[in-house]
């Protein structure tokens, strides 16, 4: 069919040159002017007295490193002063006609960090290895998600359809964890899920040329629908004997484990965590180091070039697509086969969207949109863990935290990105 | 309307769609050469699938089907009342009861459906609008909380006669949801952002704030209460019923029709749509020829924005009137992402998409209320319609039809 409803994946319609322009370039430096006032402005209108405690230590360390203590005003002054002279650095690189680095932002981004727990938590103890310990296991289906996303589309398939993997992957685990009695039993179980809306993406939008942004939505809705009917005909009679799958315990890795703050945060987690950190590496270098990942980014760029050289356009896609369903499904399981073993409907909660945002924030790279999803893991824990410590500022206004950085961010920082050439369009030989 | 440029020559559509709704001899056309065939096979399609998982559920089909070697009669029956129980629910929840007596009980069905649609059409105009010229709006629910929010902070705020009270709440919602989808513009207009990505957050964002504002004394949680809910809507801000106290269909079913109108004629008889169209079809030409991209993303997504914000004032001052909440929104927002797609993007379209999705919603609760039927079956069914209408040459092939004469 031919809709108007245009996949709204951008070319790149700005066609920027390659040199940067002052205007994109300004964007850096304004952006972290206006961050350093911002945190000037706590202490200016709302000091805090008190001082501020970072626990670093977890009970099982080689050694416990002491907790630090800092007074909370000085603290946030000295980081003003940090992040003033950081502002200024990128400015100075930008009136040279260079651009602000990502390490310098990525600095500027922890010391500011720092500075808002000091303010926050003042006359309080800030978890850190809770803090990002917990942010990893947040941040999992929305890896998965994102690496999931990330292979489509450097296909040239767009996956809206994360959402629906992650929450037919969460069923799928829960009833299969439970009717195999083992939590391996549901994560494959999941993967098969994941791929089983793969393929149905695939087969509309490669082999019937339906618009990927319709199917991809429609698939969301059609697995909420199926999932929420099944959950109320079938699982809610039975929930001992479908949805109450055995679960993976942490498995803390020897000596890795025990380094202390990195240990417990990387290294003391479930057996999902380690399968993320490897589909990371894994993705990331087959796409960009294998003879298969330049297939698949030729495919995605300039599918008639492929085609010409001999690679099997679509079935390179579906391939790509299905292996990008198992991983996208493997990240569905975490909602049932780790913290609550329990399938509830719709408990994905939209986070297949956030991980699309993530490939796109992450400019269709693995790594990037890997650190882009972690990124929103932290920032969700951190609302979550400045509400038990009761934060100054509204609930409300912290939970809204992660969105607003990302629209900032995306506005300010990333701009313009561009799709892979051929990203939604269906290609037909001849 | 700008004079710089030519009156819009009636655009002709790409070959495979070739035409435009409202034209009568297209329309004929469509049915003959079978477009509109392929609706029909598509709901059937979608219907079949349905009945099949009632049917996989059913507790009474499942017990005769282990029996249906001994007496398979057991087996057909339990499916053909399984079947018709479900589907006759559905039809009395829709259009027509026959289980109630009095003309007036037996119709207020249909104008539950009515009411239903309403909200899905204007919300449907809303992402339709946009997908015409290129953008993809998700926001559609931070937009609706925002409006609603809005046209309640008028409602409960302000003490007016209803004349004035009434058109200043719409008009404050409709602001309100146009604000809130014009960052999405904007932003994409100043600095590229994808307006996938900002409207996702933007729906997260308005959520919280709605949620604080609800939460605060002062600003729109009712006073005394600890609940995050407004007061209820005062009488001079209720959308008027249209057919009298026993019905619950109000005014807001004129206003998603006369959006209908206004969207159409946008779209098809002044510049500024030829702008969004152009925009959609190839930004890069577009500019080429002088359009100024930016600013039309900008305008798209405030108009977008309004009519999204439109749904979210038919739910708060005509629907649900019992004040402001966080979930005011009830789906509609992403409802309204299909309602667009099976409308095709076009208003005739989306008025009848919604009106088929109301009839659904009206249904399904009825299905749900009499047979215990999961109120989810209708998403399946919807977003079945949706994928089949999407592949026609599937359809064809499924029922065995000739190749599409135009093709």
């Amino acid at each position: 069919m031919s809709t108007t409803a245009k996949v709204p994946v951008p070319i790149d319609e700005s066609a920027e040159p390659a040199a940067v322009p002052l205007r994109t370039a300004l964007k850096a430096p304004i952006l972290l002017g206006v961050v350093t006032m911002l945190v000037a402005l706590l202490i200016a209108f709302k000091a805090r007295a008190g001082k501020t405690t970072f626990r670093l230590a977890a009970d099982t360390d080689f050694f416990d490193l002491p907790a630090v203590t800092v007074p909370s005003t000085a603290t946030v002054a000295t980081v003003v002063v940090l992040l003033a002279l950081g502002t200024a650095a990128s400015a100075l690189l930008v009136s040279r006609g260079r651009r602000t680095p990502l390490w310098l932002i990525a600095i500027f981004a922890v010391v500011a960090m720092v500075g808002f727990l000091a303010w926050a938590a003042a006359g309080r103890t800030v978890p850190v290895v809770g803090l990002l310990g917990g942010s990893i296991a947040l941040a999992v289906p929305l890896v998965f998600g994102a690496l999931g996303g990330v292979l489509g589309e450097r296909a040239g398939v767009v996956n809206i359809a994360i959402d629906g993997q992650l929450l037919f992957g969460a069923f799928a685990a829960a009833i299969f964890g439970t009717v195999v009695g083992s939590p391996w039993g549901g994560l494959v179980a999941a993967m098969l899920a994941g791929a089983l809306v793969a393929l149905v993406l695939g087969f509309f939008a490669i082999t019937y040329f339906v618009d990927q942004v319709i199917v991809g939505v429609v698939l969301n809705v059609l697995v909420i629908g199926l999932t929420s009917f099944l959950f109320g005909q079938v699982l809610a009679e039975n929930p001992q004997e479908l949805n109450a799958p055995d679960h993976f315990e942490r498995i803390p890795i020897p000596v890795l484990g025990e380094i202390p703050v990195i240990g417990p945060v990387l290294f003391r987690q479930t057996i999902l965590v380690y399968l993320m950190y490897a589909a990371v590496v894994i993705v990331a270098w087959a796409l960009y180091r294998t003879k298969w990942g330049l297939r698949v980014r030729a495919v995605g760029e300039h599918p008639k070039a492929a085609d010409t050289v001999g690679i099997k356009v679509n079935r390179t896609r579906y391939t790509t697509l299905l292996i990008a369903g198992l991983i996208a499904g493997a990240g569905g399981a975490t909602y049932t086969l780790v913290s609550v073993p329990q399938f509830g409907e719709e408990m994905t909660d939209g986070a297949g969207y956030i991980a699309l945002a993530a490939v796109i924030f992450g400019r269709w790279d693995p790594v990037r949109a890997t650190l882009a999803a972690l990124l929103f893991g932290f920032a969700t824990n951190l609302s979550g863990v400045l509400s038990v410590l009761g934060s100054p500022v509204p609930s409300q206004f912290m939970l809204m935290l992660p969105y607003v950085v990302t629209i900032i961010a995306v506005a300010g920082l990333v701009g313009a990105s561009r799709a892979p050439a051929a990203d939604g369009v269906p290609y037909r030989k001849g | 309307m700008s004079t710089n440029e030519t009156e819009p020559a009636p655009v002709e559509e790409p070959a495979k769609d070739p035409q435009e709704p409202g034209r009568f001899d297209g329309v004929l056309r469509e049915i003959v050469m079978g477009n509109a065939m392929v609706a029909v096979l598509s709901v059937l399609l979608a219907v079949v699938v349905g009945s099949l998982m009632i049917l996989l559920t059913d507790e009474n089909v499942r017990d005769t089907a282990g029996y249906i070697g001994a007496r398979p009669s057991d087996f057909f029956s339990a499916v053909s009342t399984a079947i018709t129980d479900a589907y006759s629910a559905l039809f009395r929840g829709a259009i027509y009861n026959t289980n109630v007596e009095g003309f007036e009980g037996r119709i207020k069905p249909l104008t539950e459906t009515l009411k239903f649609s309403a909200p899905l059409i204007l919300a449907g105009l809303g992402v339709g609008l946009a997908f015409r010229a290129g953008l993809f709006n998700i926001g559609g629910r931070g937009q609706m909380l925002l409006a609603g929010a809005a046209a309640g902070w008028v409602g409960v705020g302000m003490d007016l006669p209803l004349v004035v009270h009434l058109p200043l709440a719409v008009v404050a919602g409709a602001l309100a949801g146009a604000l809130w989808a014009g960052i999405a513009g904007f932003l994409k207009a100043q600095s590229g952002a994808h307006e996938v990505i900002v409207t996702i957050m933007l729906n997260y964002v308005g959520y919280y704030l709605v949620f604080y504002a609800l939460s605060k004394q002062g600003l729109l949680q009712a006073p005394g209460s600890l609940n995050p809910k407004s007061e209820p809507m005062p009488e001079s801000v209720i959308l008027p019923r249209l057919l009298g106290d026993r019905f619950n269909l109000h005014l807001g079913f004129v206003i998603a029709l006369v959006a209908v109108g206004v969207v159409w004629w946008l779209l098809n008889r002044s510049a500024m749509g030829f702008r969004f169209r152009a925009v959609g079809e190839n930004p890069d030409a577009a500019r080429a020829s002088g359009i100024d991209v930016g600013r039309t993303y900008i305008t798209v997504m405030l108009i977008a924005g309004g009519l999204v914000g439109l749904a979210g004032v038919n739910q708060i001052l005509g629907t649900a009137t019992s004040g402001v909440t966080v979930d005011m929104d009830a789906g509609i927002g992403f409802d309204a992402i299909t309602v667009a797609l099976l409308g095709r993007s076009r208003p005739l379209g989306i008025l009848a998409a919604g009106l088929l999705f109301g009839a659904l919603k009206a249904g399904g609760f009825s299905m749900a209320a009499a047979e215990g039927i999961p109120v989810e079956i209708v998403l399946v069914i919807q977003s079945l319609i949706v994928l089949f209408i999407a592949a026609p040459p599937l359809v064809r092939a499924i029922f065995r039809l000739p190749k599409e004469a135009t093709a």
